[in-house]
């Protein structure tokens, strides 16, 4: 650990994590809007038959790894979007002045925010296992590689809306105009065997919707999409965000 | 040779010309002073010497290297304390500067001794691993200035330093300055509109305005530049007694601002009777007058045609920017 890139990376990493241990309040916040789906939603449609749940699956089972997406994404994307935070309060120049590589900068931010954000979807999982929710226990390797892609994933893209964005207000515009309906057409609520014409159409258009896919049939086995489909869409999202964030963290100015 | 060394150093924002073509000599050791009114191009200067911004045209040195060409190795060189501040304040003084210290590539036995070191010198030793949320804008400033020279910079930029801070703090954060030049012989280049912060601290110091220096010497010479003494008055037709005032032969020089004349002159009190012969003899009423020695204020006012509390006013009701961010 004597490269001072390897430092960089380790020490935007390690300030996230302390960050994150010390604003309990965020972490609540952040978990309990999943929290409350699961909860509410899940436990109180419990008995729903929806067509395309594989037999033996309840509605609980078929929401909790949405819930568990939903919560990463949201989670990295607000440490990406973080930045914003930094420059606000001038931490950003103090880091962009350090003889380091805007890269290790961005490499060390997204390790952070990743660990952060799975963390917190390792608890909504853990509370859906409370809950009553069979999960595939064999799945939770390929699970978790997938979360740390769905993390890499919204962290690159917080950080490209933070380096174009000056204003943090827009941060929850956005976080309500486009995450919130992505995230509602994103198969974590419903089913796609559910829906009919230009709804099904919308959901396929949707990145998150080969996201929650995917997470879901690693934890629960229930496909609606490939496999193989949903890993390539989600690899190729997370190479996209990461490197336009990369690109345009590069040139912006503190 | 100079460790600061710019020539023709500008930088324009949509035409605007914040940095007008400037030349720079600051030399290793020395407290260099970069004193203007807030908008002068201060802070736009040490942006670009520090390599954040890209200078429009001329070029830059600074430790040897080009801040456009070589910006790692003088980001290496450098210590800076901006203006703003740039704490985390959800972690301790200490994992602030163990953070700095890290990104510097200090290995674990030089960050521990060098933060111990750097919290004596502050004054913060006592209090390091509390959160920096709780600490005082003193304490802030402090810790930032420790961490500014913990990875041994040649050369450590303060922005306005003590903006925004009261009179008992920023003397306390002077007295910092001056030990850190000396203890660990760092070349210091700090901007400031303080005029007495420029005169108490520096050992040059340059003047801008409007993105241009009128003149750099040490404090002492360029006061000596406008001569001995000033006699401040006020009267009922400053203008009138300005005309007069100037044709006449041991007069050095008449400024007018405001409603005060100020007459440079030698051998002060001897000329105070004359001037007040004069004016009587004119028909002008004199309601106050005062010698004194001449200050940077009287230098300031020489190079600019103002007093640089006139240019400070119209920014006076925008809230400072550290608090700014409470909003």
């Amino acid at each position: 650990m004597n490269s001072p890139e390897l430092q960089a990376i380790y020490v935007m990493w390690m300030r996230q994590l302390k960050r994150f241990m010390r604003a309990r309040s965020r972490l609540i916040a952040n978990i309990i809007q999943p929290f409350f789906f699961l909860a509410f939603l899940g436990l109180g449609l419990r008995p729903i038959k929806l067509p395309g749940l594989i037999t033996g699956m309840s509605y609980l089972d078929f929401l909790a790894p949405g819930m568990i997406a939903m919560s990463i994404i949201f989670a990295s994307m607000f440490a990406g979007v973080s930045i914003i935070w930094d420059r606000q309060f001038g931490f950003l120049k103090e880091i962009l002045v350090a003889p380091v590589s805007r890269l290790s900068i961005v490499i060390g931010r997204t390790f952070g925010g990743a660990t952060v954000s799975i963390i917190q979807g390792f608890i909504i999982l853990a509370v859906s296992i409370l809950f009553g929710v069979k999960i595939n226990l064999m799945g939770l390797i390929p699970g978790l590689f997938l979360m740390l892609l769905i993390a890499f994933f919204a962290v690159g893209f917080g950080i490209a809306l933070a380096s174009r964005m000056e204003d943090p207000h827009a941060f929850s515009l956005i976080m309500n105009l486009v995450m919130m309906p992505a995230t509602f057409l994103s198969t974590a609520f419903f089913p796609l065997e559910s829906t009919t014409s230009w709804l099904r159409i919308m959901i396929y258009m949707n990145p998150l919707t080969y996201i929650v896919d995917g997470l879901r049939g690693c934890l629960t086995n229930m496909f609606s999409i490939s496999p193989w489909i949903d890993l390539t869409v989600t690899v190729f999202l997370c190479a996209a965000t990461m490197s336009i964030g990369t690109y345009l963290f590069n040139k912006s100015e503190a | 040779m100079a460790i600061i060394e710019a020539r023709g150093l500008t930088k324009r924002f949509d035409g605007l010309m914040a940095v007008d073509h400037i030349d720079l000599d600051v030399e290793e050791g020395e407290i260099f002073g970069f004193l203007g009114p807030n908008g002068a191009g201060k802070t736009t200067t040490i942006k670009m010497l520090t390599t954040l911004l890209k200078p429009s045209e001329g070029e830059a040195k600074v430790c040897g290297y080009d801040v456009v060409k070589q910006p790692d190795l003088v980001r290496r060189s450098i210590g800076v304390v901006f203006q703003e501040p740039a704490l985390d304040d959800q972690l301790t003084g200490r994992e602030n500067l163990d953070f700095h210290a890290r990104l510097y590539g200090l290995n674990r036995r030089e960050r521990e001794e060098r933060i111990e070191e750097v919290l004596e010198l502050v004054g913060l030793a006592d209090r390091a691993d509390e959160l920096v949320k709780n600490y005082s804008g003193g304490m802030r400033r402090r810790l930032e200035i420790a961490r500014g020279f913990i990875h041994h910079p040649r050369i450590l930029f303060l922005d306005e330093p003590t903006l925004g801070l009261d009179v008992q703090t920023r003397r306390a954060i002077w007295n910092y300055i001056m030990k850190l030049n000396k203890k660990e012989g760092i070349t210091i280049f700090l901007t400031t509109h303080y005029l007495e912060e420029a005169d108490k601290l520096s050992d040059r110091v340059a003047i801008i305005d409007n993105g241009k220096i009128l003149a750099v010497d040490s404090p002492r010479k360029l006061k000596d530049m406008i001569g001995s003494d000033v006699i401040t008055l006020r009267c009922s037709e400053p203008n009138r007694l300005k005309n007069i005032l100037e044709s006449i032969s041991w007069v050095r020089d008449v400024k007018h601002h405001g409603e005060e004349l100020s007459i440079y002159v030698e051998i002060g009190e001897t000329k105070i009777p004359k001037i007040i012969k004069i004016a009587e003899e004119n028909g002008i009423r004199i309601s106050s007058i005062t010698l004194r020695e001449p200050t940077l204020e009287d230098v300031y006012l020489n190079f600019t045609g103002k007093t640089i509390r006139e240019e400070a006013k119209p920014t006076i009701r925008r809230p400072p920017p550290r608090f700014r961010r409470w909003r």
